[in-house]
């Protein structure tokens, strides 16, 4: 499989401006919400048409601006479950996965594939069921059901879990990550979870703002992003302004510091971070170590949070330092006072370089 | 009694609610997809029959159909069929009369519908033929439904544009409320009572069979 996709579209003051491609298996849309990622799969589905661009599936032309060319949705055989699964409120369980058969003629063979896909997705007992008396879980199902069974050539899966109970998603996600791997049918999914993508997909693209950074392998995303916006949807939380000022080393701008980078520091570098627990606290004081003073500290479920202000190695302005988050185990976290001096550590090794 | 007039309207109202479901659904279908200007234009001609007096929009049906009007000399000399004086002259006046009633409760049910179910069915690869009358329309159902009741009613209890272009005459253009007044006109109170009672019967019938219509769906869901 291969999709490539580059599309412009206008709407209101908003604009969407992406251009990725993809291959097989299982490949992450990540975003935060309203940066266009829904109305991505909108337009490689067909119910939305991108104001100009390309849209190319397994060699076949969805969209092309230029020749002219938009395919109805009946036509391209990509599959789109939505956040609300759209299941036919009029029809029964059965009939709704039957609708996902309408290319198929013959009717016993219909009814043959159905009862199958029954069995698959544990729906069992349920055939005559109304959406409206199912869980969201089996509804989750039933959609899922209903798309594979028109044979979709992709499948798009847009925020699947979020409208259910958090304590259901996880089970839900397990089960549906079995049923895409056995289908292997090539999945886009879409997400604001950097969790969920890290769980299921392989490659992830990310989209801030209404445009598209290239794809990447998932493990990069989060052990290497590239920039800022990668660096912030894979949950990094504390940035700096960055300048090189050595072969390995950066002067981190906004905390005052000198860090050692262990590796040869590019010369594009425009900031850097740090996720919050790879900051160590109680390092002795050497090289990576930051003098910090503590502003609050914040008690939560599995860890304690600690917000802190550098003390500026050099000559600067200690009041224009901006704060640094650590998560640290609670009780590492339960001695530490507002106010206190702490030193902070950093690996070379955990300081991601941002472009 | 002579129980013409109760078989006259219920054809004329059942043929003109059978004529505005459709003409009704599909305007209400249309004019949604349509630029606002246009939409708003549209709308307000479409709705402008609920709000005229009867007897102005039975003069236009006379401009129109009359047998020296354009519309009118035109059928009369190539069909030899005569538009006005006739008993399914009350249709055009009901059907006019009643089509706003359908056509908006049924572009307020569309626009309630929830288009990714529409958009899903796409993808699914359904036509757009089998979604408007296996997906949209059921989930319009309710709407729908009470559009087709005002619709008849309204139908059935026509007077004003009636009287002007189908007239009154007895076992030939009569319906129920124009026997009615006429009764009443003439002195026959007793007569025009029990057309009363009749008309108030099908009525509350027409509203009995609605309640457990909707009380079935109810069910099912």
């Amino acid at each position: 499989m291969e999709l490539s996709v580059q599309i412009r579209k206008k709407l209101g003051k908003f604009n969407l401006d992406v251009a990725f491609e993809t291959g097989n298996g299982v490949t992450g849309l990540l975003g935060a919400s309203g940066c266009g990622k829904s109305l991505t799969l909108r337009c490689i589905a067909g119910i939305t048409k991108p104001d100009e661009g390309r849209i190319v599936l397994d060699g076949v032309t969805l969209f092309d601006s230029e020749r002219r060319i938009n395919l109805p949705p009946q036509k391209r055989r990509v599959g789109l479950l939505f956040q609300n699964y759209a299941l036919f409120p009029n029809m029964t369980v059965e009939q709704n996965l039957a609708a996902g058969l309408c290319r198929e003629r013959e009717r016993a063979q219909k009814e043959a594939l159905v009862a199958e896909m029954i069995h698959k997705f544990h729906l069992t007992g349920l055939e005559k069921h109304r959406p409206s008396q199912l869980s969201g879980g089996q509804q989750q199902r039933t959609a899922l059901a209903r798309i594979l069974l028109s044979r979709p050539r992709l499948l798009m899966l847009d925020e699947p879990f979020s409208a259910l109970d958090s304590y259901l998603k996880w089970e839900l996600e397990l089960e549906l990550s079995d049923h895409l791997t056995e289908s292997a049918v090539p999945v886009l999914f879409v997400s604001h979870s950097r969790d969920e993508v890290y769980r299921l997909c392989s490659r992830v693209c990310v989209i801030a703002g209404g445009s598209s950074q290239p794809c990447v392998p998932v493990r990069e995303l989060f052990d290497a992003p590239k920039t800022r916006e990668a660096a912030l949807l894979s949950g990094c939380k504390n940035y700096s302004e960055a300048v090189k000022i050595a072969e390995t080393r950066v002067r981190a701008l906004a905390w005052g510091q000198d860090l050692e980078c262990g590796r040869p520091v590019s010369d594009s570098v425009r900031s850097l971070g740090v996720r919050s627990h790879a900051l160590v606290l109680g390092a002795k004081m050497g090289e990576n170590t930051m003098e910090c003073v503590v502003l609050r500290v914040v008690d939560d479920v599995f860890s304690t949070v600690i917000l802190a202000r550098p003390l500026p190695a050099f000559d600067a302005d200690v009041s224009d330092c901006s704060r640094i988050r650590l998560d640290i185990p609670k009780e590492q976290g339960a001695a530490i006072q507002k106010g206190e001096r702490i030193l902070v550590g950093v690996a070379p090794d955990d300081i991601l370089l941002l472009e | 009694m002579d129980w013409f007039p109760l078989w006259n309207s219920l054809r004329i109202a059942l043929i003109s609610c059978i004529l505005v479901f459709f003409a009704g659904i599909a305007s209400a279908y249309y004019v949604a997809r349509l630029n606002r200007i246009v939409k708003g234009i549209l709308d307000v001609v479409l709705t402008l029959p609920l709000v005229l007096p009867p007897t102005v929009v039975g003069y236009f049906l006379l401009l129109l159909l009359g047998p020296r009007r354009p519309l009118g000399a035109w059928v009369a000399e190539y069909f030899e069929i005569r538009l006005v004086m006739t008993w399914y002259s009350g249709i055009f006046a009901a059907a006019v009369v009643a089509f706003p009633l359908m056509y908006r409760t049924a572009r307020g049910a569309f626009e309630s519908f929830d288009e990714t179910l529409a958009a899903s069915a796409q993808t699914l690869g359904l036509s757009n033929t089998y979604i408007f009358w296996r997906v949209r329309m059921p989930a319009c159902r309710q709407g729908i439904l009470a559009g087709v009741v005002l619709a008849f009613a309204r139908a059935l209890g026509e007077y004003g544009a009636t009287s002007m272009i189908a007239g009154y005459t007895p076992g030939r253009t009569a319906t129920i409320s124009t026997t009615v007044y006429q009764l009443w006109r003439t002195n026959q109170d007793d007569l025009a009572f029990r057309w009363v009672m009749v008309n108030l019967a099908i009525s509350a019938a027409v509203l009995l069979i609605v309640n457990m219509l909707e009380k079935q769906n109810r069910k099912k869901e």
